[in-house]
């Protein structure tokens, strides 16, 4: 009996184990792959070229510029519109509404954070940009802006769920404390339960940042795909592409192993790096704030 | 002179628990009134209702009055927030707001809108010296609050309620968490703070409650069994169940 329990024991740490280190394999593999794939860019291609303002591959202009700006603008486009609504939305859900209205409006946030980008996709080009084109009086509805509000709709669940978390985490004794000074529910709310949960708030802000950032589907329905640089922020009502738009756009018909096809990777390369100065920020800040809080529990 | 005049107060809650049934007592002005009994007895509701912090739970009835130098608190039309500065509470665990130590003291004043700094500063030190706190931080104000000791910070949490000025201090516990050092401290600023205020204490065992009491009221499952001066509930309860209490017979 004893042995035979030994012995599930032992396969079943192996097999968790296996599973562990299978993540970091893959990890690296896929940054090895990429690497191996991106990097004869830069043999290939020169700097000056590659940071040029031109992207048309055909005939042999490998700027990236306008892709990296692209994906900047609407990045910070759905960033301001999903941070405030986000963050809204998860203070009024964990501080404000009643309970039934709370149990309803959770599941139906985390429904709409499992709506598939193609879906809102298609309602961008079938209802927002023409709405858009009409309102603002643009040539075409097919903008950075309509890939933010459509990005910044696909990034808010995130930011609500996780700050959500966060703020409920809050003990409610510090609300009481506050509520017992006589704060009124806002300034409870601005100026102890959201600090309070600050390092969750920061890491909802970044994921959804990341999942921004990230869409592809969505914003190469919508944007219109133009690969011009923006320069300032009356770019938001041109078209503009985005890098990850250009990689699933392009690599179908990319013959294997041009330079065409490295350079793809390359942004992918960038793509890569972007998310990853992202995500270590994120964490480098919750990391800080939770080692100062260990400090002063010790 | 009574300060607060409870009339015929029952609770309810929405889950049906009935926290306090028909109490009546009247709370004396610059002494320090107890309220204890074993758990479950009624003692934070009560607590909680002359804050209004009740407000924020699940209440389904509060029936009766609660007269606070002549008005009733339990009215709708009441002014919760003011209500609450001139009512400060302390509770069990030391609940320091994620602001430095200074912060913690100017964070109600501010929320009324006083920002000038020298009342601020004046404020800071009356309230950490009445809460015998001064001669510790006095030289680390701007220190997160959460860095000091459990004792310390609930000294803080007194000074906190202390800065408001406020006219009564319900303390909760407020020695449940710290060691016997801390809690002499606590005790003794509670005795020299009843000079000028009206204080109502929910002690964390019966010889605190003996320690402290001018007046004591012990509750048992949301009633008032008795209520009386310390020095007599203490030595000769009138009522059985006190007695037992209070000799250690249950509880």
């Amino acid at each position: 009996m004893e042995s035979n329990l030994g012995w599930k024991e032992y396969l079943i740490t192996r097999a968790i184990r296996v599973a562990g280190y299978s993540a970091i394999v893959f990890v690296t593999l896929i940054f090895y792959f990429l690497l191996r794939e991106g990097l004869p860019t830069l043999a290939e291609v020169k700097l000056t070229e590659l940071f040029a303002l031109r992207w048309y591959p055909i005939e042999k202009y490998f700027g990236i510029l306008p892709l990296i700006s692209g994906s900047l603008i609407v990045t910070l486009g759905a960033a301001l519109i999903a941070i405030p609504f986000g963050i809204g939305t998860a203070v009024f859900i964990s501080e404000i509404a009643p309970r039934w209205a709370r149990e309803i409006l959770k599941p139906l946030v985390e429904l709409l954070g499992g709506l598939p980008s193609v879906v809102l996709g298609f309602l961008g080009i079938l209802v927002l940009a023409p709405k858009l084109r009409l309102l603002l009086n643009l040539p075409t509805g097919l903008t950075a802006l309509t890939g933010s509000l459509l990005l910044g709709a696909i990034a808010v669940p995130t930011v609500v769920s996780v700050a959500e978390d966060a703020l409920d985490s809050v003990p409610r004794s510090y609300r009481e404390g506050a509520w017992a000074l006589g704060a009124t529910r806002w300034q409870t709310i601005w100026r102890v339960t959201l600090p309070a949960a600050r390092s969750g708030v920061l890491t909802a802000v970044m994921l959804g940042v990341g999942r921004a950032i990230g869409e592809t589907m969505t914003v190469m329905m919508v944007t219109g795909n133009a690969p011009v640089l923006v320069t300032s922020l009356g770019g938001l009502f041109s078209p503009v592409r985005t890098m990850t738009a250009t990689i699933a756009a392009e690599m179908g018909e990319v013959a294997n192993g041009s330079v065409h096809y490295h350079t793809l990777f390359f942004i992918g390369m960038v793509l890569f790096i972007i998310s990853l100065i992202v995500n270590v920020t994120a964490s480098a800040v919750v990391f800080r704030s939770q080692k100062r809080a260990e400090r002063v529990l010790s | 002179m009574n300060k607060i005049e409870i009339e015929n107060l029952t609770l309810q809650y929405s889950d049906g628990n009935e926290s306090l049934r028909n109490v009546s007592m009247g709370i004396r002005e610059n002494a320090i009134t107890v309220l204890f009994g074993p758990a479950g007895g009624g003692k934070s509701s009560l607590l909680r209702c002359l804050n209004r912090l009740n407000d924020m739970a699940d209440v389904q009835t509060a029936v009766g009055r609660i007269m606070l130098d002549g008005e009733n608190i339990l009215d709708p039309k009441t002014d919760v927030i003011a209500l609450r500065r001139k009512v400060g509470m302390v509770f069990a665990r030391p609940v320091v707001l994620p602001l430095s130590i200074r912060g913690n003291l100017t964070y109600g004043l501010e929320v009324m809108g006083e920002s000038r700094r020298s009342k601020l500063d004046d404020a800071v030190e009356r309230s950490l010296k009445q809460a015998a706190l001064w001669d510790e931080v006095k030289d680390r104000l701007d220190d997160q609050a959460i860095a000091l000791s459990g004792g310390q910070q609930q000294r803080l949490c007194v000074a906190r309620s202390l800065a408001l000025e406020p006219e009564v201090i319900l303390l909760d516990e407020p020695t449940s968490g710290l060691d016997p050092i801390s809690t002499a401290k606590v005790e003794a600023s509670l005795q020299e703070l009843k000079k000028d205020y009206t204080i109502i204490l929910v002690p964390h065992s019966v010889q605190q409650a003996a320690r402290a009491a001018d007046f004591a009221a012990f509750f048992l499952q949301g009633e008032l069994v008795e209520y009386a001066e310390g020095k007599s509930i203490f030595t000769t309860p009138v009522n059985k169940r006190t007695e037992d209490y209070v000799t250690g017979r249950f509880g």
